[in-house]
């Protein structure tokens, strides 16, 4: 260690004490972000303790980034700058919950898991069944902005995040929103905080609305010999009156992987119904009810008996109109094992091939058809493997499946970003590069190009940030 | 009058696009609130360029700017508190997109809420925001204030279902954010400027959601003989997990108001009514609707009806949406406050408002969305009485305290603007203040966009610049 580093460790333990200051290197490497590795890691037990930190960042013109379980810290471009990681974990409390109110306070280092034990005491959860769930806490949620396949019918975090509070980049403790589910006073600055990646704030807690857990609910799969009629399926039933909680359209390449392998995360119970007996082992083999070889079109419901079974009596129609090789409808035994498979794609993506490059792609659902096809012929071209699923109506993930990467494959990846990059953007969608091993990021940028709203994205970093303590360059357009 | 920029105004838009003759920009001096403001000069552009060069030309003669849509604002949002140009959508009223596919609309800031409605209705789909001014107020109105209504119980408020904006900026710059699918690379731009109540940029265009119509909508009635009864009904039917599409409540002194103006046919005894509406699939419907039916039984309610029909159904809402304008039959003016608190307090909250109003003499009614906690006391009072007046503000004062205490918010759907600028400290510490005009400067650095709002005018760190007037058109201040 350096007289610097030393001098500026015996700092950090000041704020916040010896034994949650962590300076080897040994200690520090897993906290590596693109191989990048702080000098120090801090722990502070509580939010003032954050914003000292900040304060003494910013005066020695550190750069800090936050992490909770550092499940999605691979996110982003490399950081230009990286001294300290500010690990939130111990920062771990409910702090409000009101299940009258349906409304909850949680500071930002509690483990989504946990947390959605604690609400389902009162038969109340929070729609965010993200990848790596078993792990993950609430803010890195937030901040990396992940979603679920339960967007289709909750909306993303956008929708149920009510209030924020959270050290700006002068070290300040600040807040915007509330506890209440309506509220228009100021501005919506905890927004701003969902996929800012550690870039404007460091989060300390965050305040939802939470949602009655579906008390019964089925999956719904049906198989397809190409895309457009897992395509037209869909369509016939988002124009439909039903309004499933997830509709996704697995590639018959993700459906192979999750028919021959399963997550190495440990399973959790999510729905009433499933079996808690499950939550601390991994995921049991799917069925041979998958077509493993085909397109699957995957949907779930819940509501009651009667709501089920007309479900299942229009899933099944629908899907007899559009051709579809074979159906099924799943119970609380063989769901899970979908569900728990369609939740960690993410992460499995990444277990199966560590050097993968997953793309996330949103574009309008009535380019989808067209947008596989162009995904399918760029994979090709290159002779690489790919997966991906289309998650509720919108977002795209896309993945070439790479065990290694070397020179020789960073070389033909080059022409698959760029133009990856380029058909998003002319069907009016945006892709960026959302995981890849750090030496193929640094060749290129995971953003793709800057739209023309980069500048106000500039002035909004200044605002939170001016010292530029946070994550430097790691976001959009260098950010 | 600096004749200067009424002459380059006009010859930017023609004389018809211009006001500046005092009777003529008296009328925009109100809005649907209890403030005033009048604009020197109005102006009616018709396209985003021209919005880009007013917006340039009074930067160039240093005079404030205001949007304003149809002025049915409730806060005071739309008003030129110091005066300047005021710049009025009316004319940008075109949807220029439909697209039913993918369930989006995009539309200039001008289009009336019920029309984009009434315009996604032979496609099955629908704008799911709908505050009670839906057939007249703006979207450009319900961006800038974040607006909500009844149906935003499960619905969302304007925010929830705007996915991308087309900005002017204080400099005249356009720049679009946000995208059709709602998707961002990057910051989240779409949701701060939704609710910024034009205080960082002029909205020139929208893309929205339209929501699909369900298959099932059922209304029911349920009739209380005390207001504790109603209010424990709507806490249990959210404590038990039930979710309606709106639930709204209606005291007995406000629905014989209504009743006797809109003959809605709530019952002229009772004590307060439960407007309450489900929809989605008939199976669940159904299913819903017995459920609440056995919760309002629960609390002692007289009668649960269920609207027969559609006539029968427009007509509840009828009495619901046209509730303000039933009370202006009682009192010169009404005073309808914005308040939130945490659902679980609602018949504390109920109760304490009655104190309050006993307190400072006014009666004071209750007609409001109780499924989400967003209270809307009404003060009936004689604008020409200035004590009076004076005393139904400390009245609102007292009773957005008590939101506050309780754990609630200032305002849950018609925006703080120039009603709540003074009352922001109940919620926001300094280093708040701090941070929000860091990013409001960001955007609007020399405060020419909708100046004196928002943030208490008497809060030190470098506040709204309020800015000079155009020469002799002052006088009015």
């Amino acid at each position: 260690m350096t007289t610097t580093s030393a001098n500026f460790a015996a700092n950090l333990e000041s704020i916040v004490g010896a034994s949650r200051v962590l300076t080897d290197p040994a200690s520090c490497a897993p906290y590596a972000v693109d191989e990048k590795i702080p000098a120090a890691v801090a722990k502070p037990a509580n939010a003032e303790e954050v914003a000292e930190l900040i304060r003494f960042a910013a005066l020695e013109k550190l750069a800090v980034i936050p992490c909770g379980n550092r499940t999605k810290l691979g996110i982003g471009m490399p950081p230009s700058r990286y001294n300290i990681a500010l690990d939130i974990t111990t920062l771990n409390r409910i702090a409000h919950y009101d299940p009258g109110d349906l409304t909850l306070g949680v500071d930002a280092g509690m483990p989504l898991a946990k947390l959605n034990a604690a609400l389902f005491e009162h038969n109340q959860f929070l729609p965010l069944l993200v990848p790596w769930y078993s792990r993950s806490t609430i803010g890195g949620t937030i901040a990396s902005g992940i979603d679920s396949p339960l967007r289709q019918f909750y909306g993303t975090t956008r929708d149920f995040l009510i209030g924020a509070e959270f050290a700006d980049g002068t070290g300040k403790l600040c807040k915007s929103g509330g506890r209440v589910v309506k509220n228009v006073s100021g501005y919506d600055l905890h927004k701003l905080l969902i996929g800012s990646l550690g870039t404007l704030a460091i989060i300390t807690r965050l305040n939802f609305r939470t949602f009655p857990s579906p008390l019964a609910s089925r999956g719904f799969v049906a198989s397809f010999p190409n895309a457009e009629g897992a395509v037209t399926l869909r369509r016939v039933i988002t124009e439909s009156p039903l309004t499933p909680l997830t509709l996704d359209i697995v590639s018959p390449e993700l459906a192979q992987l999750f028919a021959t392998r399963a997550p190495a995360t440990p399973e959790v119970a999510v729905f009433a119904g499933e079996n808690q007996a499950l939550a601390s082992k991994s995921l049991p083999p799917i069925g041979n009810w998958i077509r493993s070889n085909e397109w699957q079109l995957c949907a779930a419901f819940a509501g009651t008996p009667e709501v089920l079974a007309r479900y299942e009596r229009d899933l099944m129609r629908f899907a007899a109109n559009s051709n579809a090789t074979s159906t099924n409808v799943l119970d609380d035994t063989t769901r899970p094992t979908l569900w728990g498979r369609l939740r960690e794609t993410l992460s499995m993506l990444i277990e199966f091939s560590p050097a993968s490059l997953i793309f996330k792609i949103s574009i309008l659902p009535s380019h989808h058809a067209a947008v596989f096809a162009s995904l399918r012929k760029v994979a090709a071209d290159a002779s690489l493997p790919h997966a991906f699923v289309a998650r509720a109506s919108s977002t795209i993930y896309f993945a070439l499946l790479l065990a290694a990467s070397d020179e020789d494959t960073s070389a033909r990846l080059s022409p698959c970003i760029a133009q990856i990059f380029d058909f998003s953007s002319a069907s009016g969608g945006r892709a960026s590069l959302l995981f890849a091993p750090a030496s193929i990021k640094r060749g290129t940028t995971v953003w793709g190009s800057p739209g023309s709203d980069l500048a106000l994205m500039r002035r909004l970093k200044s605002a939170f940030d001016p010292q530029n303590v946070f994550s430097p360059g790691r976001f959009v357009g260098g950010i | 009058m600096n004749p200067g920029i009424v002459d380059e105004l006009e010859k930017l838009l023609g004389s018809s696009s211009v006001l500046y003759q005092p009777e003529d920009t008296l009328l925009y001096e109100f809005d649907g609130s209890v403030e005033k403001g009048r604009p020197d000069i109005v102006v009616f552009p018709e396209s985003t360029e021209k919005v880009s060069e007013i917006v340039k030309l009074a930067a160039k003669y240093n005079v404030p700017i205001v949007g304003r849509g149809a002025g049915t604002g409730l806060s005071g949002g739309a008003l030129a508190r110091t005066g300047g140009v005021m710049i009025v959508f009316a004319r940008m009223n075109r949807i220029l997109e439909l697209d039913a596919e993918n369930q989006r609309a995009v539309v200039q800031p001008g289009v009336v809420n019920y029309e984009l409605t009434r315009a996604a209705e032979p496609h099955g789909l629908y704008f799911a925001p709908d505050p009670s001014s839906w057939k007249s107020c703006t979207i450009g109105g319900n961006v800038a204030e974040n607006a909500g209504g009844p149906h935003t119980l499960a619905y969302g408020v304007t925010t929830n279902h705007v996915t991308a904006l087309e900005l002017v900026l204080p400099d005249g710059e356009i720049v679009r954010v946000g995208s059709k699918d709602g998707h961002t690379l990057g910051y989240d731009l779409t949701g701060l400027f939704v609710g910024s109540e034009g205080t960082l940029a002029l909205i020139s265009e929208i893309t929205v959601k339209l929501s699909r119509k369900p298959e099932a909508v059922k209304t029911l009635l349920a009739i209380f003989d005390t207001v504790d009864d109603a209010a424990d009904t709507v806490v249990d039917i959210t404590a038990r997990a039930i979710t309606p599409s709106a639930c709204e409540m209606l005291d007995g002194w406000t629905l014989r108001t209504v009743e006797d103006y809109i003959h809605a046919g709530f019952p002229m005894d009772s004590a307060a009514v439960l407007l309450i509406e489900v929809e989605g699939l008939t199976e669940a419907a159904s299913e819903q609707v017995s459920a609440i039916t056995e919760v309002c039984n629960a609390h002692h309610a007289r009668e649960v009806r269920v609207a027969s029909d559609n006539a029968e159904r427009d007509l509840l809402w009828k009495g619901r949406k046209n509730a303000f304008g039933a009370l202006g039959r009682m009192a010169p003016s009404n005073y309808v406050l914005d308040g939130v608190i945490p659902r679980s307090k609602l018949p504390q909250a109920l109760r304490r408002i009655q104190q309050i109003g006993e307190q400072s003499g006014f009666p004071i009614g209750n007609i409001f969305h109780a499924g989400d906690g967003n209270l809307h006391p009404i003060i009936l009072y004689d604008p020409r009485d200035a004590a009076q007046f004076e005393r139904a503000r400390e009245a609102a004062a007292h009773i957005i305290r008590y939101c506050v205490e309780v754990g609630g918010a200032l305002t849950g759907e018609h925006g703080v603007g120039m009603e709540k600028s003074e009352l922001m400290p109940l919620l926001f510490s300094d280093a708040d203040f701090d941070l929000m005009r860091r990013i409001h400067d960001a955007f609007n650095p020399d405060s020419s966009l909708n100046p004196g709002k928002i943030f208490p005018l008497n809060k030190g760190c470098g506040e709204i610049r309020v800015r000079k007037h155009v020469g002799a058109i002052a006088v009015h201040l």
